[in-house]
C-alpha cells in the first residue's frame, strides 16, 4: 500500500519542482514556442547563470536569487547579440534547420567545455539561510530550497505573461510569431523584435540558473538533463502559450516526482522524453497550442 | 464503374472539430478533364491531399483503376500513377532542374534504365514544356512561371494516369497562363486524366 | 572524381599506410592517426543521415559506444578475434540505428534531433547499470600479444582503422551518386514532395539510420583495445558527438568528400593543439571551429570551393 504520507510528499515536491521547471522552460517557450528558434543551448545558459550565482555567493555572500536578477540584464544583452549573429548567418539565408541546430549545439558545447576548463567537474553549491530549512504542514514537508524557487518562478511566469499580453513589445513578439508580414506592413521591425524576444529568453536563464543552484549542487554537464525537460514542457504546454507552459511544467514536475519516488531516481531524465514522445504522438498541438 | 480511373466515394475529412470534406464523391474516367473551382477554404487542397495520400481521410473510399488505395502511402500511389503538383512549388532546392526530374523518373516511374536513358528522358520532357534551356540551372533560382512548369514537369515525369494540378496558374500573367494550359491540354491528349483546380475562370472555361 | 582515380587513390593510401608502418616506430603518431581516422569514420557515417538525408543526429556517441561495449561483452564472453568483433559491433550499431529510425519515423527536424539525444541518454543509463561490462566503474581490456607482422599492436590497429575508414568513404561515395542517394537528397530537400514523387521515404530513412548506426558501431568496436580502459563517460563522450557533427559541417555536408576534408582539418588541428598547447583546450577547438565555420561558411569547405569555381569564367 502506498502511504498517504509518501504520496502527498511526492505530489508536493513534484509541484514545487514543476514550478522551478517553469523558470527553466519559459525562455524556451518564448524563443522556440513563439519564434521557432531551436535554441538547445538554453539549458547551458542556465548553467552559466548558476555558476555566476555560485561565484558571487561564495565570494561576496550575495543571495543567489538576487544575483540572478542582477545578472538578467547582462544576459539580455548577450542574448540579443547571439540572435543577431544567428539572424545574419542563418535566418536571412533560410538555412535555419540544419545549420541553426548545429550552431546552437556548438554554442552549448563551447559553454560546457569552458566551464569545465575553468571550474572542473566538481559540484558547486551556494549558501543561503533558507537552504536547509523546511516548513511542515501536517505530514507534508515544504523544503524552503524548493519553495523559494517555486515562488520566484511563479512570479517570473506571471510577469512575462503580463508583459506578453499588456505591453507593446510583448504583443509585438506575439505578432511576429503569428504574422511577420503584417507586422512589417504596420511599421515594426521584426528583426528588432525577435532580438528583444531572444534577449528576454536568455535573461530568464540567469534567473533560472540561480534557482537551479539553490535547489541543488551544479556541475557543467547538468544542463544536458534539462534539454529534454524544457522542450517537453514547451511542446506539452502548446507552442506559444505561457499559461500552458506553466501547467505543463507542473505536470512534468509531478510525474517526475512520482516516478522518482516509486520507481527510482535514475529514471527521472527519461520521464521528460517519455512525456514529449506521448504528446507528439497523441496531441502534437499540446494543451493550449496555437496550431 | 471499373473503367473509371478515379472513384472517390463518401469522402470525409475532419481536422479536430472542423469538417473540411463532408461526403465528397468524385469520379474521373480515363483521359477525362475535370475542372474544380471553389472559394478559398472550401476544401479543394484537402481533397487533393486525400487523393494523393498526403492526408488520410476519416471516412469514405478512394479507388484508382479499380484498386482501393484509401490507406496506401503516397509514394505507392505515385507509382500506381497518381501525380499531383503543389500549389506552392516545392522544388528539390539542392538539385538542378534536370536532377529534379530524375527523382520521379527513377522512383515513381520506376525507370531502371541506365543513367544515360534517364537523363535523356528528362531532357526530352524539359524541352517539351519549354524548360530545356535551364536544365542545368539550380532549381531554387527559377522565375515564377518556370517554377510552376518544373512542378508540372516533375508530376509528368512520374508517368501518371491521373494528374491533379493545384492552382498551377495562380499569379501568372495572361500569356503564362496560356503556356501552362497548353501543357495540361497536351498531356490530356496523350490519355492522361487531369483534374485542374483553378481560380482563373478563363483557363477553366478553356479547359 | 572518376571511379578509376578514386579507387587508385584509395589503394595508394592503403599502401602508403603499410609503408609507414615499416619505417615509423614512434607510437605517438599511430595513436594520433588512429584518432583522426576514427573521427573521419564517424563523420562519414554521420553525414549519411545528416548531410545526405537531412536528419540531424546528436547522439552519435551512443552508436559508437554500443560498438565498443559489444567488443567488451563479447571479448569477456567468447574471446573473439578482432575482425569478428568489428562485424558484431557493426551489426549492433546497425540494429540500434534501425531501432532509432523505426521509433522516430514520424518525427521531423528538431524533434528527431532531441529524440537522438534522448536515446543516447537512455542507452548510456542502461550501460552504466550493466555490471557485466563494468557498469559505471568501467572495464579493462588487455592488449593482445598477437599483432600479425606489425611491430606493435597500435600499428595493427592503425591499419585496421585505415581499412575501415577507406571502406566507409567508398560506401559513402557510392551512395552519393546512386539512385538511393538521390532519393535521400530528395528527402532532405523536401520530404513531402519526395514522397509524392514516388520515393519511399520511410524505408529510405530506415536504410539511412541503419547504415549510419552500423558504421558508427564499426568505428567503436576496436576502441576498447585502443584505450585499454572503457567506461561510460569516455565511450559516450559528448566530444565524440560534436566531432561527428562538426567535421561534416565544416567540410561540407552534401558531398561525400566533405567529412573527409573536415576530419583531416579538424582532427589534425586537434592533435597539434593537444601537443603544443594543452589537451583540455583541444576539446574546445572543435566547438569553436564548428560555430565559426557554419556561421561564415554554411556550405562548408566544399561549398567555398564550389563558389570559387563558379566565379572563374
Amino acid at each position: 500500500m502506498i502511504s498517504a504520507d509518501l504520496f502527498s510528499n511526492a505530489v508536493v515536491s513534484g509541484l514545487l519542482l514543476g514550478g522551478f521547471y517553469a523558470a527553466v522552460a519559459i525562455g524556451l517557450a518564448i524563443v522556440f514556442g513563439q519564434l521557432d528558434i531551436v535554441n538547445i543551448a538554453h539549458p547551458a545558459f542556465i548553467i552559466v547563470g548558476a555558476y555566476i550565482a555560485y561565484i558571487l555567493n561564495s565570494r561576496f555572500g550575495f543571495d543567489p536569487v538576487f544575483v540572478g536578477l542582477l545578472a538578467a540584464p547582462a544576459f539580455f544583452v548577450v542574448g540579443a547579440v547571439i540572435y543577431r549573429v544567428y539572424f545574419l548567418a542563418f535566418e536571412r539565408t533560410g538555412q535555419e534547420s540544419l545549420s541553426g541546430l548545429a550552431f546552437f549545439f556548438g554554442v552549448m558545447f563551447i559553454i560546457e567545455v569552458v566551464l569545465i576548463l575553468i571550474y572542473g567537474v566538481d559540484y558547486r553549491l551556494v549558501q543561503a539561510d533558507y537552504i536547509g530549512q523546511s516548513w511542515r504542514i501536517g505530514f507534508v514537508d515544504f523544503p524552503l530550497r524548493m519553495l523559494v524557487p517555486f515562488a520566484v518562478a511563479a512570479a517570473l511566469t506571471a510577469a512575462i505573461y503580463v508583459f506578453m499580453s499588456r505591453t507593446f513589445m510583448g504583443r509585438a513578439i506575439q505578432a511576429v510569431a503569428q504574422d511577420r508580414l503584417a507586422l512589417q506592413l504596420m511599421g515594426a521591425d521584426p528583426v528588432r523584435i525577435k532580438q528583444w524576444a531572444f534577449g528576454l529568453g536568455i535573461a530568464t536563464a540567469a534567473i533560472a540558473g540561480s534557482l537551479l543552484i539553490v535547489i541543488g549542487p551544479v556541475e557543467p554537464s547538468v544542463g544536458r538533463l534539462y534539454i529534454g525537460r524544457a522542450f517537453a514542457i514547451v511542446v506539452l504546454g502548446g507552442m506559444g502559450s505561457i499559461k500552458g507552459m506553466f501547467i505543463a511544467a507542473l505536470i512534468l514536475g509531478i510525474v517526475e516526482s512520482m516516478v522518482s519516488t516509486f520507481a527510482g531516481p535514475s529514471w527521472s531524465p527519461a520521464v521528460a522524453f517519455g512525456v514529449l514522445a506521448i504528446t507528439l504522438a497523441l496531441r502534437p498541438a499540446g494543451l493550449f497550442g496555437r496550431r | 464503374m471499373s473503367d473509371r480511373v478515379l472513384q472517390v466515394s463518401g469522402l470525409v475529412k475532419r481536422f479536430g472539430g472542423f469538417v473540411a470534406l463532408n461526403g465528397v464523391d468524385v469520379h474521373v474516367g480515363p483521359g477525362e478533364r475535370l475542372g474544380l473551382i471553389g472559394p478559398n477554404g472550401s476544401g479543394k487542397t484537402t481533397l487533393i491531399n486525400c487523393i494523393s495520400g498526403a492526408l488520410f481521410n476519416d471516412e469514405g473510399s478512394i479507388r484508382f483503376d479499380g484498386q482501393d488505395i484509401t490507406r496506401m502511402l503516397p509514394h505507392r500511389r505515385a507509382r500506381l500513377g497518381v501525380a499531383r503538383s503543389f500549389q506552392i512549388p516545392k522544388p528539390f532546392r539542392s538539385m538542378t532542374v534536370l536532377e529534379n526530374l530524375r527523382v520521379p523518373l527513377e522512383y515513381a516511374a520506376r525507370s531502371r534504365a541506365g543513367q544515360r536513358r534517364v537523363v535523356d528522358e528528362a531532357m526530352d520532357l524539359l524541352q517539351s514544356i519549354g524548360l530545356g534551356h535551364c536544365a542545368q540551372h539550380n532549381s531554387a533560382g527559377l522565375t515564377q512561371v518556370d517554377m510552376r512548369k518544373l512542378e508540372l514537369a516533375r508530376a509528368l515525369a512520374a508517368k501518371p494516369r491521373l494528374l491533379v494540378s493545384d492552382e498551377a496558374m495562380a499569379g501568372l500573367s495572361s500569356a503564362e497562363v496560356d503556356e501552362i494550359l497548353e501543357i495540361l491540354l497536351a498531356l490530356n491528349k496523350r490519355g492522361v486524366a487531369v483534374i485542374m483546380i483553378e481560380h482563373i475562370m478563363r483557363a477553366v472555361m478553356r479547359f | 572524381m572518376k571511379a578509376a582515380a578514386f579507387w587508385g587513390t584509395l589503394a595508394a593510401i592503403f599502401v602508403a599506410g603499410l609503408a609507414l608502418t615499416t619505417v615509423l616506430e614512434n607510437e605517438y603518431y599511430y595513436n594520433a592517426l588512429y584518432l583522426i581516422l576514427q573521427a573521419m569514420l564517424m563523420a562519414v557515417a554521420w553525414n549519411i543521415l545528416g548531410g545526405f538525408t537531412g536528419y540531424v543526429n546528436f547522439g552519435s556517441a551512443a552508436f559508437f559506444a554500443m560498438g565498443a561495449y559489444t567488443t567488451v561483452a563479447l571479448n569477456k564472453a567468447l574471446g573473439l578475434p578482432l575482425p569478428l568483433l568489428i562485424l558484431a559491433g557493426g551489426a549492433v550499431g546497425g540494429l540500434v540505428g534501425f531501432g532509432l529510425g523505426y521509433l522516430t519515423l514520424r518525427l521531423k527536424g528538431v524533434y528527431f534531433a532531441i529524440a537522438t539525444l534522448a536515446m543516447a541518454i537512455v542507452i548510456e543509463t542502461f550501460i552504466a547499470n550493466w555490471t557485466y561490462v563494468g557498469g559505471a566503474r568501467g572495464s579493462y581490456m588487455l592488449t593482445p600479444d598477437k599483432h600479425l607482422w606489425f611491430d606493435s599492436y597500435i600499428q595493427m590497429l592503425f591499419m585496421v582503422m585505415l581499412l575501415l575508414t577507406l571502406g566507409a568513404v567508398a560506401v559513402s561515395r557510392m551512395l552519393n551518386s546512386s539512385r538511393l542517394g538521390r532519393g535521400l537528397a530528395a528527402i532532405r530537400d523536401d520530404e513531402v514532395a519526395a514522397e509524392s514523387a514516388g520515393v519511399p521515404t520511410l524505408r529510405l530513412k530506415l536504410v539511412s539510420t541503419t547504415v549510419m548506426g552500423g558504421m558508427m558501431g564499426v568505428a567503436g568496436a576496436p576502441f576498447p583495445y585502443f584505450v585499454t580502459f572503457v567506461d561510460p563517460v569516455s565511450a559516450f563522450n559528448l566530444f565524440i558527438a560534436v566531432n561527428a557533427i562538426a567535421m561534416p559541417m565544416i567540410g561540407g555536408t552534401g558531398h561525400w568528400i566533405g567529412p573527409v576534408i573536415g576530419a583531416l582539418l579538424v582532427g589534425t588541428t586537434q592533435e597539434i593543439v593537444k601537443v603544443t598547447v594543452s589537451s583540455e583546450l583541444n576539446v574546445l577547438i572543435v566547438g569553436v571551429m564548428l560555430v565559426v565555420f557554419i556561421t561564415l561558411a554554411p556550405q562548408g569547405i566544399v561549398g567555398l570551393v564550389k563558389k570559387h569555381w563558379k566565379r572563374k569564367p
